[in-house]
C-alpha cells in the first residue's frame, strides 16, 4: 500500500500543497467548526427508504476541508486500515480538485463512497486525527468528504476506470462477492490477471446489498463500483455456490491457478432459549435478506415478511442498528433496542445509534431475554427479559453482563429480530477437508499474505476475521492480492 | 438464466420440467435440491431435483401448483428461461445397503421421494413404497415407482384408486406383515408426523426430508430452522433429511404457516392478473 513514509512526505512537498497550506493560519483553521452533514429530517425519513445522510455540498466540503491541518506527522493515516492518504485528498478537496481527490482516494481504497458511508469512523482515522487527539476538538469529517470525493466522481460521469496491465491469461477464481472479494478482484483484474467472481446468491455485492440497507448505503453505488469491475474485465457468476455447484477441484481443472475466499461470515447465530423458533422471530439476516435483497416490503414483490407494530430487536451493533430502523420504516409504533451492555459497550457505529434515537427508537439497556411466548397460531406475542448488571471486564475487555436473579419481566412484542452474532460461513471449510480452521471456524491464514495452508488458497474479510468491517475486508482483499501475485509469479519464475 | 427444454403436466396440478443446468447436473445425488426464482421480482423456493441427466447437462423438476411461485413456474412454456437456478443444496441421501425399506410418499413428496427409491434399490434394497394422496389424480409417478420397488401399494384418502385409508393404515399393514430394517418419509409435515410416529412405536428407524420455508439456501439466513433432539437446525444445510424421531413436527407445521395469510393475498392477487 502506497503510504511510505518518503511517499507521503513528497507529497506534502508538492508546491500547491505548501501553498495551501501557508494560506491559512493554523487558528483560523481550528476556529473553523466541523461542517454538519445535513440530513433527511427523522419524522420523513423513518417513513420512507431514502438516505439519510444527504451529503456535503462544495461549498460545505471545501470548508470542512480547510480543517485539516495538513499535519506532518498525519496521525489520522494510521487510524484508518488501507492507510489512505488521508491529507492529500483533503487538501484536493481544498483546493478544489475534486476528481483529484478521488483519484488518491482510489490509490488504497477500491470502494470510497462505501466506506465514507460505512466505516466506523470514530474509532478508526478519525479517532487519530490531531483534533481529537491533541486538541479535544471534533476530528476533521474524514468519512464525510470521502464520501463528498467519491460521490463527485461518481456524478461527475467520469469516473476513473483503473488502467489494468496487458492480460497474462493466468485464471484466478474469487469466491463471494462483498468486499473482501471485490476488492481482491479489482487489483488481480490491474495486474492483468483473468478473474471470475463466483457469487452463491443472485445479485452482487455481499452484505453491501443483502444486509446494510438503501438508508444507509443506496444499492446504486455498490452497482456502479460492480460496473467498473466489469469494464476492467471481471466476470461474474451469480447463482454459483462453490463446494457445490462445483468445488474447488472442479475449478481447478477449469484452469484456475488461484483463489480467494471472501465468503464471509453468514452464519445466523441464535441464543437458544425457549420459545425462539416461533412465528415472527428471525435472524437479523433473514430480516434484512427479505427486506433488502427480496424486496418483500414492497407490494409487487414475491417475498412475503412480517410487519411488526411492536418490535424488539436483540443486540447492539450494526446489524441490530439496521433491524431496528427497518422495522420502524415498516410501520413499527414501538421499535425496541433490547441490549445486554450498555451503551458504550454497543460495537455500532455512533453515527446509527445517534440516528435510531432521533427516530424514535427505544434503548433498553442491560436487558436479556430468556424466553417467548406465542398466540394459538405460534406467533409471537410477548418475551420475557431479564436485567443485567456490570461485572469485571472479559476477554474482549468490555465488561461482562451478569444477569440478576429475579429481575424478570415481560413485554408484548409481535415481532423479534435476534441479532446477536454471525459464525463463518461453513460452506467452503466443510467442502475442502484440508483446510485449516480455528475452533470459532473461521480460516487461519498468514496475516501478511492472507494464505491458507493449502498454496494455491488466499481468504480474507469476516470469512478470517469472524465479523468485522467493510474497510477491513477489503484492506484483506488487497492484501490477498498481493500474494497471490507474488505466490503466482514466484512458481512462474521458478519453473523457468 | 436456464431454458426449460420439455414440459408435461403429471395431473392437474403437477407438472415436470426439464431445464438446462449442466453444472447441477453433473454434482447433483439424490436428495439434494436446488433453489428458483421466476423473474427479477420473483421469490426463491426450493425444488427437489427428481433427477438428472448429466450427458445432456438436464434436471428435472416435479412442481406441485400451491401458490404464486410454483404457478408461476408452472405456466412457462418449453424455451422459456428461469431467472435463477442455484444448486445442488443440501445434504446428498445417505445410500446405504439396509435389507427391507420401506418408502412413503404423500402427495407431491412423491417426487423427491422417487431418486432416493431409485437409488436405495440400486443400492440392493429391497424396497416397499407406499405411495398416498386425497385422490387418483393426485397420485403422480406410479409407473417409474414401479420400476424401483419390489412392491408398490397405494392409497387414497376417498378410495378413488388403491386402497382407500391414510398413508400410515398402508405402512401398518407392511410393518406387520414383515421385518423393516428402514423407513423413509416424504410429504406434508402433517403426514411425516404420523408416519414418524407409527415407525416410532415399532421401533424402525426413520429418515424423513423436511420442506420448510427457505430464503437462500445456503445457511445464511435461519428461515429453514426446525428443531431436532430440541437443537436448532437448519433445514438448507444440516438437511433436508432428519431423524425423523427427533423433529419437533409440531414446531415446524406452525412454522409452515408464517405467512399463510400473505400468500393468500398474494395469490389472489395473482389470480387476478391472469
Ligand atoms: C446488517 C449489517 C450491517 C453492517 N454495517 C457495517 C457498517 O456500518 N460498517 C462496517 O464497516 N461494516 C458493517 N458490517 C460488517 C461488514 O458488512 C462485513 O464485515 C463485510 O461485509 C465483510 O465482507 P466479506 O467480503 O468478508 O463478506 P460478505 O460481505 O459477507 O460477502 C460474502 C459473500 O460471499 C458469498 N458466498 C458465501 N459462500 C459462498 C460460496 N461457497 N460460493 C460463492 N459465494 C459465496 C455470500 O453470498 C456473500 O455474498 C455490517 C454487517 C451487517 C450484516
Ligand atoms: C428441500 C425442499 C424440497 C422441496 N421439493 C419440492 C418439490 O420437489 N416439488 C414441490 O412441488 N415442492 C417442493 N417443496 C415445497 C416448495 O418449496 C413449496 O411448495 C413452495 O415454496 C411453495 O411456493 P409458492 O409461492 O407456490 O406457494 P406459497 O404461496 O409460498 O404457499 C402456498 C401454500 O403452501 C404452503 N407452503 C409454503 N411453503 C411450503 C413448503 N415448503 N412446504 C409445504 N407447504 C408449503 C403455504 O403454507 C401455503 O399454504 C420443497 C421444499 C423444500 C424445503
Ligand atoms: S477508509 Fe474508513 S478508516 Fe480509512 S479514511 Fe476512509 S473512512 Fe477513514
Ligand atoms: S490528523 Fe487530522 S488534521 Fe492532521 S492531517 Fe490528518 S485529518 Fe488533517
Ligand atoms: S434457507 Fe436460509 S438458512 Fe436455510
Amino acid at each position: 500500500m502506497n503510504n511510505h513514509p518518503d511517499y507521503l512526505k513528497e507529497c506534502r512537498e508538492q508546491e500547491w500543497r505548501v501553498e495551501l497550506r501557508k494560506s491559512m493560519k493554523a487558528k483560523e483553521r481550528t476556529a473553523l467548526e466541523r461542517v454538519k452533514m445535513p440530513e433527511h429530517e427523522p419524522e420523513v425519513r423513518s417513513r420512507d427508504h431514502r438516505e439519510v445522510n444527504i451529503g456535503l455540498s462544495e461549498e460545505q466540503a471545501v470548508v470542512e476541508a480547510k480543517r485539516c491541518l495538513d499535519c506532518a506527522d498525519p496521525t489520522c493515516i494510521s487510524g484508518c486500515p488501507v492507510g489512505i492518504n488521508i491529507p492529500a485528498f483533503i487538501k484536493n478537496i481544498e483546493r478544489g480538485a475534486f476528481l483529484e481527490s478521488a483519484r488518491v482516494l482510489k490509490e488504497t481504497n477500491t470502494l470510497p463512497a462505501v466506506c465514507g458511508r460505512v466505516c466506523p469512523q470514530e474509532v478508526q482515522c478519525e479517532e487519530a486525527c490531531f483534533y481529537a487527539r491533541k486538541l479535544h476538538l471534533l476530528p476533521v469529517a474524514i468519512g464525510n468528504l470521502e464520501r463528498f470525493a467519491a460521490d463527485y466522481e461518481r456524478n461527475s460521469g467520469k469516473i476513473s476506470i483503473p488502467e489494468t496491465e496487458k492480460s497474462n491469461g493466468i485464471k484466478v477464481a474469487i469466491i463471494g462477492s462483498g468486499p473482501a472479494g471485490l476488492a481482491a478482484a479489482a487489483d488481480m483484474a490491474r495486474l492483468g490477471y483473468s478473474v471470475t467472481v463466483f457469487e452463491a446468491l443472485h445479485e452482487l455485492g455481499g452484505v453491501l446489498k443483502y444486509g446494510i440497507p438503501e438508508f444507509r448505503l443506496p444499492n446504486e453505488i455498490v452497482d456502479v463500483e460492480i460496473d467498473n469491475l466489469k469494464k476492467m474485465g471481471v466476470s461474474f457468476h451469480t447463482n454459483f455456490v462453490v463446494g457445490k455447484t462445483a468445488d474447488l477441484d472442479d475449478l481447478r481443472k477449469e484452469g484456475y491457478r488461484a483463489f480467494f475466499i471472501g465468503s464471509g461470515a453468514g452464519l445466523p447465530r441464535f441464543m437458544n432459549i425457549p420459545g425462539e423458533n416461533y412465528i415472527g422471530i428471525f435472524s437479523s439476516n433473514e430480516y434484512l435478506t427479505r427486506v433488502n435483497l427480496m424486496n418483500a416490503a414492497k407490494e409487487e414483490y414475491d417475498t412475503p415478511v412480517l410487519f411488526g407494530r411492536k418490535v424488539a430487536v436483540i443486540g447492539g451493533g450494526n446489524t441490530a442498528m439496521d433491524s431496528v430502523r427497518t422495522a420502524r420504516r415498516l410501520g413499527a409504533e414501538k421499535a425496541m433496542i433490547i441490549y445486554r451492555r450498555t451503551e458504550e459497550e454497543m460495537p455500532a457505529r455512533k453515527e446509527e445509534i445517534k440516528h435510531a434515537r432521533e427516530e424514535g427508537i427505544e434503548f433498553h439497556m442491560l436487558s436479556n431475554p430468556v424466553e417467548y411466548f406465542a398466540d394459538q397460531n405460534g406467533r409471537v406475542n410477548r418475551m420475557r427479559i431479564q436485567k443485567m448488571k456490570l461485572g469485571e471486564p472479559d476477554s474482549s475487555g468490555r465488561r461482562r453482563p451478569i444477569p440478576i436473579e429475579g429481575s424478570e419481566y415481560d413485554t408484548e412484542v409481535d415481532l423479534v429480530v435476534v441479532s446477536v452474532g454471525v459464525s463463518p460461513n461453513p460452506l467452503i471449510p466443510s467442502s475442502v477437508k484440508e483446510l485449516e480452521v480455528t475452533r470459532w471456524g473461521t480460516l487461519v491464514v498468514d496475516k501478511e499474505s492472507m494464505q491458507t495452508n493449502i498454496p494455491e488458497l488466499f481468504a480474507g474479510g469476516d470469512i478470517v476475521r469472524g465479523g468485522a468491517t467493510v474497510i477491513l475486508a477489503m484492506g484483506d482483499g488487497r492484501k490477498a492480492a498481493a500474494g497471490m501475485h507474488k505466490t503466482i509469479t514466484d512458481n512462474v519464475l521458478n519453473k523457468k | 438464466m436456464n431454458k426449460i427444454v420439455s414440459r408435461k403436466n403429471l395431473s392437474e396440478h403437477v407438472v415436470k420440467i426439464d431445464i438446462e443446468a449442466p453444472l447441477i447436473a453433473k454434482k447433483r445425488k439424490a436428495g439434494h435440491f436446488v433453489i428458483v426464482r421466476i423473474g427479477e421480482k420473483g421469490e426463491r423456493i426450493p425444488l427437489t431435483i427428481s433427477s438428472a441427466d448429466p450427458e445432456r447437462g438436464i434436471i428435472t423438476l416435479i412442481v406441485q401448483k400451491v401458490g404464486v411461485t410454483s404457478h408461476k413456474l408452472s405456466a412457462l412454456k418449453e424455451g422459456d428461461f428461469i431467472t435463477d437456478v442455484v444448486g445442488p443444496l443440501g445434504k446428498a441421501t445417505h445410500i446405504e445397503k439396509v435389507g427391507t425399506v420401506l418408502c412413503a410418499g404423500g402427495g407431491v413428496g412423491i417426487a423427491p421421494l422417487l431418486p432416493i427409491v431409485e437409488e436405495m434399490h440400486k443400492a440392493g434394497n429391497r424396497i416397499i413404497t407406499v405411495l398416498a394422496a386425497r385422490s387418483r389424480e393426485l397420485i403422480i409417478l406410479e409407473d417409474e415407482m414401479r420400476a424401483h420397488s419390489d412392491e408398490v401399494i397405494i392409497m387414497t384418502d376417498d378410495g378413488s384408486y388403491g386402497k382407500k385409508g391414510l398413508v400410515t393404515n398402508g405402512m401398518e399393514e407392511v410393518i406387520r406383515k414383515e421385518k423393516i430394517d428402514m423407513a423413509i418419509t416424504i410429504g406434508p409435515a402433517i403426514m411425516m408426523k404420523y408416519c414418524a410416529l407409527l415407525t416410532k412405536k415399532y421401533n424402525i428407524p426413520t429418515v424423513a426430508s423436511l420442506n420448510t420455508i427457505m430464503v437462500d439456501g445456503t445457511g445464511m439466513c435461519g428461515a429453514c430452522r426446525v428443531s431436532i433432539n430440541g437443537e436448532t437446525k437448519f433445514v438448507c444445510v444440516d438437511g433436508p433429511e432428519f431423524d425423523a424421531h427427533a423433529v419437533n413436527f409440531d414446531e415446524m407445521l406452525l412454522r409452515l404457516g408464517g405467512y399463510r395469510e400473505e400468500e393468500r393475498i398474494a395469490y389472489e392477487s395473482y389470480l387476478k392478473t391472469l
